[in-house]
């Protein structure tokens, strides 16, 4: 049932609007209200920040078919206790995202949960095969809005660029891509340099991802295409992107929290939780993703929440699958690496994390500007909150590289549709 | 020393002193009638291979067993994991068996270091992956002290597939350490591009290196590596990296030829050259039972029981 709330006192970080003051935010029938309601629930908020819900661009929600390591609904509950109200989970299913069915499976699959809004990705290949479309045009009457073979990417230049191109038939329609050459890449079980030569582990260069991008670049060029570039990792490919925006190309590009937090020297000790694709780099690559972020060369953070199976996890470093989970400690990243040392405004991580995502996403509830009449998704944060990452967490796997990290910044409450979905630091439902 | 012997980082110069020092107390028992001392009667070792292996398993069980230690041998055809078992529960299994020592060889880099989250007893790395081979790379030290009199200052090439090599790692880590010059010499598609990083030099011309040279390590070459690309043939690859007949004359006097083994004979080592008296590649096996020998010793001998008693 639709809750009457008053937030008072917060910080109210919008970056739709450019606004940064303190103020209250009244909530009525699901959107922002004007005013007060007499009988509204009443939440102080002196100290903390309230912003515009967090929106994941890049989710793994493992279901339908691996439901062991996360389901839509274990999924939607770790986002709302992260700050998030939207999240894009991939098309890398069992069975692929690469009809409107699994489509429709996924969103209904998230409704039901009702802890924040789920706009499934659907696959750009069948099967995510690399070898024929997907029939792009049913899956955006479905409301898929972002197409992927994350993973991997369209192997060949042809096939992504008449992706690109045929998918200008519709508004709105990006084509995200997961660069990485996969000849370059081959076994590549981290970044290659000094440390892989010395812990023996099949190195994966930037090299890697960069020609891809360079290729991916130069496509959308030729087909004045909509791309976005999933998970950037080197520095090489954020100068690609820089000056592809200069020249007016339709990209847009993402950064996930652990890569703008650790990097490969994380992986002396063989953790398996710091196994992940694209692989941690050098530090200097991380500084270069933070000042991207922070002069918008690189438009969002997305968490590429990637949930696996302990015993799946718990094995030679070789054999372990790549990922991070990272919906519950996304916003806590960047606010204690990125904005807390001073690389970016608050204001600007709130954009990155929510107003820019929802607008590639194509959400319009999302991402504010908090206004009356606007569909109530927000976050409230206390900023000054320290705790360590440690389980149980919501989401059902508990591969976090931030395992027993101190971190700063902590969701209290989300509020998703108008509604309560986590108060007080706990979920609703 | 440390509880573990993982990577030659986790040995000191003195600690490599030691080691080499109680390896020639022990190669004499290897001379005797009755090949075997008590020093760790009722102490079980684990040989762990993931991965086949004749002459390291062979020689880490006449080495514990010439310490008396009971030696299980657990190599993983036939056995649970080719059930599907996971690493982590054959360790746990060892564990609850109550074993002291697990000596792993794995194609995994790092599985030994992650092994150690799991046991309590030492962990001996036996070859991991691509990563580090510590024990061959300590009787290989050993050899050469033994022949040359010194480690310090000495003048070795380490000849091959570097990049794949847990040998050359191990080695070149060991030598840098002890004062030793170490070259790297190969293709530049198989030596690592930061190696200089090791402590050690680079090149990729085989007859300039020879004449100044007091050890020529010869690598094994596998020839799964031509089919990856990193050379065009292995005719070539014996031309132009290949320890010849005419080559090892090139070789100060005095000077030794090494190699881990298995050899391919006729790639990366001619059949005449490694039967050379200067050819210590025989000697290198032997000397392997006595460091090994030595590293259980040091590990889980004397010292520790000493303590145990004193808890107890």
């Amino acid at each position: 049932m639709p809750e009457r709330l008053l937030l008072k006192g917060a910080r109210v970080v919008d970056p739709a609007i450019g606004r940064d003051e303190v103020a209250d935010v009244a909530i009525e029938d699901g959107l922002i209200a004007g005013e007060r309601s007499a009988g509204a629930t009443v939440l102080d908020c002196d100290g903390y920040v309230l912003a515009p819900g967090l929106v994941d661009l890049h989710t793994h929600l493992r279901q339908p078919g691996r439901e062991d390591k996360e389901t839509v609904e274990s999924g939607c509950r770790a986002a709302a206790l992260g700050g998030y109200t939207a999240v894009s989970p991939m098309a890398n299913t069992d069975p692929v995202a690469d009809h409107a069915a699994v489509i429709h499976e996924v969103r209904d699959l998230g409704r039901a949960a009702g802890l924040c809004d789920v706009f499934p990705v659907g696959a750009i290949t069948r099967g995510l095969e690399g070898e024929a479309m997907v029939e792009i045009g049913e899956m955006v009457q479905a409301g898929v809005r972002v197409f992927s073979d994350d993973g991997r990417c369209v192997p060949n230049a042809r096939m992504l660029r008449n992706a690109l191109t045929y998918a200008r038939a519709f508004d709105g329609v990006v084509i995200a891509e997961h660069c990485e050459d996969a000849t370059l890449a081959e076994d590549g079980q981290m970044h290659e340099g000094l440390h892989s030569y010395s812990l023996g582990l099949a190195g994966q260069p930037r090299e890697a991802e960069e020609v891809i991008v360079a290729r991916d670049l130069a496509v959308a060029r030729l087909s004045g295409g909509r791309l976005h570039l999933c998970h950037l990792s080197s520095a090489g490919s954020i100068e690609l992107v820089r000056r592809a925006k200069a020249e007016g190309l339709r990209v847009t590009a993402e950064v996930t929290p652990h890569h703008l937090v650790f990097s490969e020297e994380d992986l002396l000790t063989y953790d398996t939780n710091f196994k992940v694709n694209p692989p941690l780099r050098s530090s200097e690559d991380r500084e270069a993703l933070r000042s991207a972020l922070a002069d918008g060369t690189i438009d969002a953070v997305a968490t590429d929440h990637a949930p696996h199976a302990v015993e799946d996890k718990e094995a030679e470093f070789d054999q372990a699958p790549s990922g991070t989970i990272g919906l519950e400690t996304a916003l806590a990243a960047v606010l204690t690496h990125v904005v807390e040392p001073g690389v970016m405004t608050l204001l600007r991580a709130i954009e990155a994390m929510s107003t820019a995502p929802a607008r590639i996403l194509g959400a319009p509830g999302h991402g504010g500007p908090i206004e009356p009449g606007r569909p109530a998704n927000l976050v409230v944060f206390d900023p000054a909150a320290e705790w360590t990452v440690e389980p149980p967490f919501a989401s059902k796997s508990r591969n976090s590289a931030f395992l027993g990290r101190r971190v700063r910044g902590r969701v209290v409450h989300t509020v998703y549709a108008g509604e309560l979905v986590v108060a007080d630091g706990k979920a609703q439902r | 020393m440390n509880e573990h012997l993982l990577s030659i980082h986790d040995v000191s110069a003195e600690d490599i002193v030691r080691i080499l020092d109680t390896a020639e107390s022990f190669r004499e028992v290897g001379t005797r009638v009755i090949k075997k001392v008590p020093a760790l009667r009722g102490r079980t070792v684990v040989n762990l291979f993931y991965e086949n292996s004749t002459r390291t398993r062979i020689s880490f069980e006449l080495a514990a067993k010439r310490l008396s230690a009971d030696v299980i041998n657990f190599s993983t055809s036939g056995s649970s994991v080719s059930k599907g078992e996971s690493l982590k529960d054959t360790a746990l299994t060892l564990q609850a068996m109550g074993a002291d020592a697990i000596v792993i060889r794995h194609s995994s880099s790092g599985a030994p270091l992650t092994l150690t989250r799991w046991v309590h007893g030492s962990v001996l790395n036996a070859g991991d992956g691509t990563h580090e081979h510590p024990t061959q790379a300590l009787l290989d030290l050993y050899t050469m002290r033994d022949r040359l009199g010194r480690i310090e200052g000495l003048r070795a090439a380490i000849v091959g597939d570097v990049l794949h090599s847990r040998v050359a790692r191990s080695l070149s880590f060991a030598l840098a350490k002890m004062g030793a010059e170490a070259t790297l010499v190969g293709p530049p598609t198989l030596i690592p591009p930061d190696a200089p990083a090791w402590g050690v030099q680079v090149s990729h011309d085989l007859e300039s290196v020879l004449p100044k040279l007091d050890v020529c390590y010869m690598l094994r070459v596998q020839k799964e590596r031509q089919r990856q690309q990193y050379f065009p043939s292995v005719r070539e690859y014996a031309r132009l990296f290949g320890l010849t007949r005419d080559r090892v004359a090139a070789l100060p006097e005095g000077a030794l030829v090494m190699h881990p083994g298995p050899m391919n004979r006729g790639v990366e080592i001619d059949s005449d050259v490694a039967d050379l008296p200067r050819s210590v590649i025989e000697e290198q096996v032997t000397n392997g039972i006595a460091i090994r020998m030595s590293l259980l010793y040091l590990l889980l001998g004397g010292s520790r029981t000493e303590t145990g008693g004193a808890d107890a």
